[in-house]
């Protein structure tokens, strides 16, 4: 008995060593190749030096970094709202009374219009085309109609995710909830709602990390954020380093923010289930 | 009676599930109801708990008609609870807010009187120590006991259950049947259906035949599992007696 336990142990630890070195050893020529191949491109020296050139870099990062921050304001008051709208679209279009027939359709609609044109072109036609009515200032600010264009377009794409979210969790959650005497808009708030955003927080994320860059679209129609700053910066040193000196930038919040989702999807699922299988 | 059925309607499209039912359910007894699959079981429970609109008769909850379409089904919902073959607990809520959902959402209980209560009732079946648990940590048989616990909490005056030991282990059906059998001895009106005869037989104070959205047959135990009238029950008794399930 005792052996039995030990050997397995043994075996067990001897078959982690092995695919630690075996994931290292991988890793460690994919790396190899890389640093020892593309040095080795024609025109690699050239690339070097309009893409990667360090003074430029270092000149034109803090400026980057200052209109980095209209990016990070315009992510915070669109993300809420469109997380907001898409809720609501998708629990209209989810709605069984008869009564709101007539919204459901304008919610199909509205999906439909809304995803079956892209981002830029909705960020043209509402930001010069709000604007154009003449309102008066603040109203007519490219910065404010950018925004509502961002948060239309995905409130329609995270609507969608929203319903096949609640669309997956069972009927018989639902008969569950309605047999102990909860209502409909009960159900959906405590029984439907909460299962079906931890489904659908993967694709969620994703659709929160494409708002993170997509926002740089709205200094197409004026505000100086990261990517016109960027342009501009081009322009000056006729270098194309300070568009890999953004990249970098927008690396440095999608990169966390996806990382934190995996590790907050792991905690939630090792916290409600009990078991997983060995790999 | 507490509940009445009469001439009960049920079709999906135009497959007549529950073809002209009529029940009588008096106050703290125990109806079972026993019936090949798809004889229809599951529809009249949902139907008496309002979840199923249903297409003729009625339904009658002391004395009330609670049938009449467009009566709000809510209220009479928390009057007649109902457990289901797949515990259907809340996978995202522990063990504690399961059960307290429906008082403090649907009745205004305070949070703490309605915990204290719901702790009583864990520890009335024996299950003190999950409280804090999720469902999935659970046993299939302590699942379905907190299942129970989650419809007690509301006080319903009568209790559905449906084949709420058929995605059991064997072993862990007895534990669920107890608990069924504790509630009957406190009075508690229950209509359960069932593929556990003996418990059927020795539990029940009447049980009922459903074949094809019918009651073919229905009587005390000791006359429908001894001397069935209809053929078909009959039938159907011999069955389940080859199987070893009597
Ligand atoms: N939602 C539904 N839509 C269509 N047919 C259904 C539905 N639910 C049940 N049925 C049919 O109704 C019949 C009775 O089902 P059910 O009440 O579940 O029987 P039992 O519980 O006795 O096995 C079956 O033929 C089944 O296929
Ligand atoms: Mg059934």
């Amino acid at each position: 008995m005792v052996t039995t336990t030990s050997r397995r142990a043994a075996y067990e630890k001897t078959r982690k060593r092995r695919s630690i070195a075996v994931a290292a050893i991988s890793s460690l020529i994919v790396v190899a190749a890389i640093v020892i191949l593309v040095p080795q491109m024609p025109r690699w020296d050239r690339v070097r030096t309009s893409f990667f050139n360090g003074e430029v870099f270092r000149d034109s990062f803090p400026r980057l970094l200052d209109a980095f921050v209209l990016d990070v304001k315009i992510f915070l008051w669109s993300a809420p709202a469109i997380l907001v709208l898409a809720m609501l679209v998708a629990m209209a279009r989810n709605s069984r009374s008869p009564a709101l027939f007539p919204v459901r359709v304008f919610t199909i609609a509205y999906t439909d219009i809304m995803r079956g044109v892209p981002v830029l072109l909705w960020i043209y036609l509402i930001g010069f085309g709000v604007p154009g009515l003449g309102l008066e200032r603040p109203w007519n600010s490219p910065l404010l109609w950018g925004s509502v264009a961002l948060v239309l377009t995905y409130a329609s794409y995270v609507a969608e995710v929203f319903r096949a979210g609640i669309e997956s969790i069972h009927e018989s959650q639902r008969a569950a909830a309605r047999s102990l005497g909860l209502t409909h808009w009960q159900t959906m708030r405590h029984v439907v709602i909460p299962q079906a955003i931890r489904r659908v927080v993967p694709p969620l994320m994703n659709d929160m990390v494409s708002l993170q860059k997509d926002v740089a679209l709205v200094s197409l129609i004026g505000p100086i954020e990261i990517l016109r700053r960027a342009g501009v910066d081009k322009s000056k040193f006729a270098n194309f380093t300070p568009y890999v000196a953004a990249a970098v930038i927008f690396l440095c919040i999608t990169i966390p923010l996806t990382r934190t989702t995996d590790y907050l999807l792991e905690r939630e699922r090792r916290r409600t289930t009990g078991t997983r299988v060995r790999s | 009676m507490k509940m009445s059925v009469r001439n009960l309607v049920k079709s999906y499209g135009n497959h007549t599930v529950l073809n002209g039912i009529s029940l009588e359910i008096a106050e703290g007894t125990v109806v079972t109801l026993i019936g090949p699959s798809g004889s229809g079981k599951s529809t009249l429970l949902r139907c008496l708990n309002l979840l199923e609109p249903i297409d003729d008769g009625e339904v009658f909850l002391d004395g009330e008609d609670i049938s009449l379409p467009g009566l709000d089904a809510n209220p009479i919902r928390q009057r007649v609870g109902m457990v289901f073959q797949s515990f259907n607990l809340f996978p995202h809520m522990t063990v504690m807010e399961n059960i307290i959902l429906s008082p403090t959402r649907t009745r205004g209980v305070a949070k703490a009187a309605a915990r204290v209560k719901a702790l009583e009732l864990l520890e009335r079946f024996g299950l003190a120590d999950k409280a804090g648990a999720y469902p999935d940590q659970l046993s299939g048989g302590q699942q379905q006991r907190v299942a129970i616990v989650r419809a007690l909490a509301v006080e319903p005056e009568v209790l559905l259950l449906d084949e709420i030991t058929s995605s059991l282990d064997p072993e862990l059906v007895s534990e669920v049947l107890d608990v069924v059998r504790e509630l009957k001895s406190t009075g508690m009106t229950i209509v359960l259906a069932t593929h556990e005869m003996g418990f059927a037989r020795d539990t029940s104070d009447l049980v009922c035949v459903l074949d094809g959205g019918r009651i073919i047959e229905q009587g005390p135990p000791s006359q429908v599992f001894t001397a069935p009238q209809s053929e078909r029950a009959q039938l159907f008794l011999q069955r389940i007696i080859a199987s070893g399930r009597l």
